[in-house]
């Protein structure tokens, strides 16, 4: 997994990269200390993730079992990937889980620190509240939103119980909602963290903005939309990369609240690659659908380049 | 200087002294959690310690499939536990093939295992090119239904006698608020109640040709009428079935909420923790009801190679403790299951047992379990395709059996 998960996180120093970018260079030597310094985490980045990815590649194109073989095969593994009703269904769902999740979390968020910044009593308090769920495993949360939802004991039974006896709320039952109960226990544990960033980028707004902002008679709602939002930029970035990255992974809040039911209607890629290289002892299949997964990080990879290297050209222009 | 020296040369001179005599610790990875499967498991590991030395370190893992990964993750890492639980059949083919195994042949000559493991199925599931890799430790039948008495009697029907005549009855079992059908919805679960449904339907014979000789126009004629029925069963389970534990599920049955649950005979041991009678508070029907078979599932045990000689040593000891009569009879009356040996004392047995014992007497009606002729891989294919058939009723049975044509075809 690490290494699939890996390119998108080396992602995040690029968009840093991007207001780095446009600072004047300055060359200057490298001593010899920080060379040494840096060689393990290099040898470390180079040894484990793109190896491991050009090993997970070609181990694509084998029919590689329990143990990993180079009996090439050429594109069945593929073939087969494609064929099958569940790997199709995983994709489409980490695609709505992601988008459902990264936008009403970054909407969620971004409300969140704004009531945040209303210079409330007890924001200590608050926060911790907020950034509580980030740090319990995804597997408590998971495990405890499952029993929440579940219609024998959890919310729907607790109504039924006050007298409402037709009332029906257990997401994770029907496969046409499972996917939202989902997104939902994923949003309470994450929503918290992406508080937190943009509490922060609100923050570092310059106090004169909101001065001047007053002055010119703008309410405020519309200075935190128009204004300040726009201000944002890096901290929006790094919340963005920060939950898509935990999409492109999803896994084990969905091994706790649904192991991919009812049938296969919550299943991620994710659990379709683990569950090959374990116990299907198909490395061969299970590396292929890996190598799908990394496509879509790669193409988010390449963009940001383009995007950079576009700038830099207007800039060399003007 | 010289202290120092004499001090390593003591403390290497214990250290080489001890691996001689030195007791040693096996892990042994399981998947044994519920109640029932606990009372059996202890059984070893007391009998195991009784023996003086050496000690068996538990490391439970709930669920098959996650133990079975540990294992194989451990062992591919080259930290291989001392002893693992698997299921008879192709799950750890290449583990044999890698020679990752430790060797059983010559602890299995010495006490004649060929001569007492029966039926034929059963040993050959560890006994692969005249070498023993593993130790089979009980035999386990899907073709099993448990059902609550008191709830067919609450619902005023008799206990159903076939699958046809358990449909007609379940609508007055739901009119009298029971759950008919009780299902967890793990893909494993609906794909065993599945299984044993299209055993039922087919007959030995027919399922043979399909799983094991892949015989693909018979499943194109056959199949699309299994998934059918199947979906008949779908109609008459509850709606909390999604991601329940087959014990919670057997639960249901116990505490008479829920009328029938298809499962192997590892739920026997369930109603005997809850203190239930065969009988009177509850009844296996051996399935299918009109020509009762056996199924050979179970577990094994194997036992991966190890540098340490003190724990192979142990590991053989572990060995010839699970295969030993008194054990069989002690650990197969707590789990449910029918010991691998016809010599063991099971008078505790209770009736549901016994009419085990006695259908597996004869050959002809031992259903050869479907992991020893489909891989891993193939099997998960399955398990994913019958739960999305459960699952989603816009599946239509033709389509399901197309699919389940193409994954015979393409199982290796």
């Amino acid at each position: 997994m690490t290494q699939i998960a890996e390119p998108g996180e080396r992602a995040a120093p690029g968009f840093a990269g991007t207001a780095a970018g446009r600072k004047p260079r300055t060359r200057r030597k490298f001593n010899i200390q920080s060379i040494l310094g840096t060689t393990p985490m290099i040898a470390t980045a180079i040894g484990v993730f793109v190896i491991c990815i050009i090993f997970s590649i070609i181990w694509s194109f084998t029919s590689s079992k329990l143990f990993p073989n180079f009996n090439f095969v050429g594109l069945s593994q593929y073939e087969r990937l494609w064929r099958t009703d569940r790997w199709i269904i995983s994709v489409q769902n980490v695609f709505v889980y992601g988008v459902l999740s990264m936008i009403v979390g970054m909407v969620f968020g971004y409300l969140l620190a704004v009531f945040m910044d209303q210079r409330i009593r007890q924001e200590d308090l608050f926060r911790s509240i907020f950034l509580y769920p980030f740090a319990m495993s995804l597997v408590v949360t998971g495990l405890v939103w499952q029993w929440m939802f579940d219609p024998n004991l959890g919310i729907q039974s607790a109504v039924r119980q006050l007298g409402w006896t037709s009332f029906e709320f257990a997401p994770l039952v029907k496969q046409e909602t499972a996917l939202y109960g989902l997104v939902l226990g994923g949003l309470w544990n994450g929503v918290g963290v992406t508080m937190a960033i943009m509490l922060a980028g609100l923050r570092g707004v310059d106090a004169e903005i909101w001065k001047a902002a007053k002055v010119d008679g703008i309410p405020t709602w519309k200075t935190y939309l128009f204004i300040v939002l726009p201000m944002m930029k890096g901290a929006i970035a790094t919340a963005f990369i920060l939950s898509a990255t935990g999409v492109v992974r999803v896994f084990d809040i969905v091994i706790a609240m649904t192991q991919g039911g009812p049938g296969v209607s919550t299943q991620m890629p994710a659990i379709y690659v683990i569950q090959h290289i374990t116990d299907r002892a198909n490395v061969g299949q299970g590396m292929a659908a890996a190598t799908m997964m990394l496509v879509p990080v790669m193409v988010i990879i390449s963009l940001q380049y383009l995007f950079q290297w576009n700038a830099k050209r207007k800039a060399a222009r003007t | 200087m010289k202290s120092v020296v004499s001090v390593v040369a003591l403390v290497a001179a214990a250290l080489l002294g001890s691996t001689a005599v030195r007791a040693a610790d096996v892990e042994v990875i399981h998947w044994w959690t519920s109640g029932g499967e606990q009372a059996a498991v202890s059984v070893f590991a007391r009998e195991f310690d009784a023996l003086g030395g050496d000690k068996w370190v538990d490391t439970a893992i709930a669920g098959g499939e996650n133990a079975r990964s540990a294992t194989l993750q451990r062992i591919l890492g080259g930290d291989p536990p001392g002893a693992a639980q698997f299921n008879p059949g192709r799950q750890y083919e290449e583990l044999i093939a890698g020679g990752m195994l430790l060797d059983l042949t010559d602890l299995a000559n010495k006490e004649g295992w060929a001569n007492f493991i029966r039926p034929a199925s059963i040993s050959e599931a560890c006994l692969v090119d005249g070498h023993w890799w593993c130790v089979p430790v009980n035999i386990h039948s899907w073709n099993w239904a448990w059902a609550s008495v008191p709830a067919f009697e609450k619902a005023g029907v008799e206990l159903p006698t076939s699958f046809d005549d358990f449909l007609e009855k379940a609508p007055k079992l739901k009119e009298a608020g029971i759950i008919p059908f009780a299902i967890g919805g793990e893909s494993w679960q609906i794909n065993g109640a599945f299984g044993v449904i299209q055993t039922g339907l087919l007959g030995l014979d027919k399922r043979e040709k399909i799983i094991k000789d892949k015989d693909l126009e018979l499943a194109k004629a056959e199949m699309p009428a299994v998934f059918e029925k199947f979906r008949q069963f779908k109609q008459f389970s509850d709606e909390g079935s999604a991601n329940r534990n087959w014990n919670d599920t057997t639960n249901l049955v116990v505490t008479d909420q829920a009328a029938l649950q298809i499962m192997g005979d590892w739920a026997r041991g369930e109603f005997g923790v809850a203190g239930e009678k065969a009988g009177v508070d509850y009844a296996c029907l051996a399935l299918p009801l009109d020509k009762p078979t056996v199924s050979t599932g179970g577990d094994i045990f194997l036992f991966p190679k190890q540098s340490d000689a003190a724990v192979e040593a142990a590991q053989l000891k572990m060995a010839s403790m699970m295969v030993n009569p008194q054990v069989q009879a002690l650990f197969n009356n707590a789990k449910g299951s029918m010991p691998i040996r016809d010599d063991v004392d099971m008078s505790l047995a209770d009736d549901c047992m016994k009419r085990g014992l006695e259908i597996i007497k004869d050959p002809a009606n031992i259903a050869v379990d479907a992991g020893r002729w489909q891989s891993n891989d193939t099997t998960g294919q399955m398990n994913d395709l019958v739960a999305q058939f459960w699952a989603d009723d816009s599946m239509t049975a033709a389509a399901a059996a197309e699919q389940y044509v193409t994954i015979l075809q393409n199982a290796d």
